[in-house]
């Protein structure tokens, strides 16, 4: 019987539950596209981010220390005979931490003075695009190209094989009148070595007053073979919060809980603490403008998507309180009727909850499957890429259909729960 | 024995006195028929006496049990258990069948019975209308199946709100007839109606004129 009443109910109203079910659809598609956008965005504003450059350096243990005491570049100290390095062969155990996939990119550093003619430069050896394979079998593709991908670079840019060509940082180029395909000389303590300009890059930064030579070239001259000063990394990173912030002061102060949480969490004290691990004569710094910048503008961009969600959600609710409200009036003798049959104000509640939500899910199932195309159009519109579609999501829709579904139910069981047969029976 | 007692019961809305100190009895089996004009307080007497709504002054008692400040939800269910309600526009559930309706008062009681529900379709005369819509069914008919719902869960009293009010004289004599079957067989009846020849198929009739009674006959 109850189920005849439903359907009966259903089949009766179908307009109005058509109207409900298209404002729930509506509501739930944004809810959905919200959601997953909010749930990926932080990849998607990392991978953004990422743009900008290294949110972590990788220094020799001492040689960080000094740099931390007295505020000075880290390569400095390392040239003035600190003679603090990294081993080359360490660095793919970068990529077999625990958070090797958050591990975008990295490349090492190794710099040295010379002289062109009477004047001094800085060269600079590096990867610019290292393949490697991982001892897990897995190939990884890295190097200071992908990691400054905004280099504005006029010529061919750098090859870890060819050794003799490199590439010269705008302002210096324009200091020696050095175009590509120049060739010049360079003197240290060691030798002369003749390198040809195989590019000149404009980054913006310091580097355009540098030379960038393969980082094995620089091994040779400065015979330093095997080994780099420090390493800029690229990860993909949970923004800090009071768990990580203690985590990054002492690691030990975590019960084990906190550790086994913050330790499984991309925070980038986790990460600079796993590579510290995997290399312990390493220091790994986080650049905290940036993982600052990042963490902020995600948690902004998350607290926006969720603002929106909300306000989306808020609007549904009232519009199917509307049409609940006026489909129960609509109603009022037969609701009269069944309370002069003996029927209870909670089994009359639970008919009209029991048809709203039949109604609100199948509105909900559409509008679900909407939402994953309007995140996939945000995903490519803003992004790009395609938007991941979370598992998580589902329940949350559930629970947002249910919540939505009875807050707009409210005033109509309201004026349900106060309706008198007598007021609506007799003509 | 008594099955219906009021005790000056008063009814009043604002400053509007629909019931003004009204006394009835009614005795197992009875028919009963309440007339008066518009306005005289026959619907608002209707209400009290179905457990619909409840007097500002004055004693109701059903089954010798003072009723008159149980909460709405008790009267419900001495409603449901107690009384069979028919009214005027019939108030049929648009969207289920004749067996339906009736087996809805069923299912708001305590069990459904379809066999029993077409039992009570069978006793109206609507045994092969058993699963028309209310909308394929005569006036006449939808009032014998709002009959058959009154009586599906063998109430002590029928209440009749104008049974007869929306009905063709062909009709009115057929649910009338019912009604007399009934009452032969010992149902307690009590007809609210402003039409005379309704009521003179009352054992007592009680005219109501501005809240107050004005004349039993």
């Amino acid at each position: 019987m109850f189920r005849k009443m439903v359907k009966g109910a259903l089949v009766r109203q179908k307009s109005k539950f058509i109207m409900i079910a298209f404002t729930v659809a509506l509501g739930i598609s944004l809810a959905t596209a919200m959601l997953n956008v909010m749930f990926d965005v932080g990849d998607k504003v990392n991978q953004e981010l990422k743009a900008y450059g290294a949110n972590m350096n990788i220094v020799p243990r001492g040689s960080s220390l000094l740099s931390d005491l007295y505020e000075v570049d880290e390569n400095y100290d390392i040239q003035a005979g600190a003679e603090k390095f990294l081993k080359e062969e360490d660095l793919p155990k970068i990529k077999m931490i625990f958070w090797a996939n958050n591990i975008v990119d990295f490349t090492p550093y190794l710099q040295i003075q010379v002289k062109i003619g009477q004047e001094k430069a800085d060269l600079v050896g590096t990867w610019f695009e290292k393949n490697f394979k991982l001892p897990t079998g897995d190939e990884f593709s890295t190097g200071i190209l992908p990691l400054k991908p905004w280099w504005d670079i006029d010529g061919q840019p750098g090859d870890d094989e060819i050794l003799n060509k490199v590439m010269v940082g705008k302002e210096l180029a324009e200091h020696f009148n050095l175009k590509p395909g120049d060739s010049f000389t360079v003197v240290t303590d060691r030798g002369e070595r003749s390198l040809t300009v195989g590019s000149v890059f404009q980054s913006g930064g310091r580097e355009d007053e540098q030379i960038y030579a393969p980082l094995q070239l620089v091994q040779n001259i400065s015979g330093k073979e095997g080994l780099v000063q420090r390493v800029e990394v690229s990860a993909l990173t949970t923004p800090e919060n009071e768990l990580a912030r203690r985590a990054a002061q002492d690691p030990n102060s975590l019960s084990s809980l906190e550790r086994d949480a913050w330790y499984c969490t991309a925070y980038i004290s986790a990460i600079a603490y796993q590579i510290e691990e995997v290399i312990p004569e390493a220091r790994v710094k986080a650049v905290w403008q940036v993982a600052d910048s990042e963490g902020s503008i995600l948690q902004k961009t998350q607290l926006l998507m969720l603002l929106l969600t909300f306000l989306i959600l808020l609007c549904s609710a009232l519009a199917i309180s509307n049409l609940i409200t006026a489909s129960v009036m609509e109603r009022s003798a037969e609701i009269g009727l069944m309370k002069a049959m003996g029927a209870g104000n909670i089994s009359i509640t639970l008919l009209i909850l029991y048809e709203i939500l039949i109604i609100a899910f199948s509105g909900g199932a559409i509008g679900y499957c909407a939402g994953i195309g309007f995140a996939q159009l945000i995903g490519h519109t803003v992004f790009a890429s395609a938007v991941a579609v979370k598992g998580i999501v589902i329940p949350l829709i559930i629970i947002l259909i249910m919540i939505i579904t009875f807050l707009g139910s409210l005033p109509a069981i309201r004026i349900l729960l106060s309706l008198r047969p007598s007021e609506v029976l007799h003509g | 024995m008594d099955i219906l007692e009021l005790n000056n019961i008063s009814k009043i809305y604002g400053s509007v006195k629909a019931l003004q100190n009204v006394n009835l009895t009614v005795t197992q089996g009875e028919w009963v028929a309440i007339m008066g004009p518009s306005g005289s307080g026959k619907t608002t007497m209707m209400n009290i006496i179905g457990c619909m709504d409840r007097p500002s002054s004055g004693e109701i008692y059903l089954n010798s049990k003072n009723i008159t400040r149980l909460s709405l939800a008790d009267l419900t269910t001495i409603r449901r258990d107690t009384i069979g309600l028919v009214f005027q526009q019939f108030h049929l559930i648009s969207y289920l069948t004749a067996l339906e309706n009736v087996m809805m008062a069923q299912y708001y009681h305590s069990i459904i019975d379809e066999a029993e529900a077409i039992q009570a379709l069978a006793r109206v005369g609507l045994s092969d209308r058993a699963q028309h819509l209310p909308r394929q069914l005569s006036g006449g008919e939808q009032q014998r199946v709002c009959i058959a719902r009154a009586l599906i869960n063998y109430p002590q009293l029928i209440l009749a709100d104008e049974p007869t009010g929306n009905l063709d004289e062909v009709n009115e004599a057929v649910v009338l007839d019912l009604f007399k079957q009934l009452h032969d067989e010992g149902s307690t009846i009590i007809v609210v109606t402003h039409d005379p020849e309704v009521a003179e198929y009352a054992q007592k009739t009680i005219v109501l004129e501005h809240g107050r009674i004005s004349k039993i006959m």
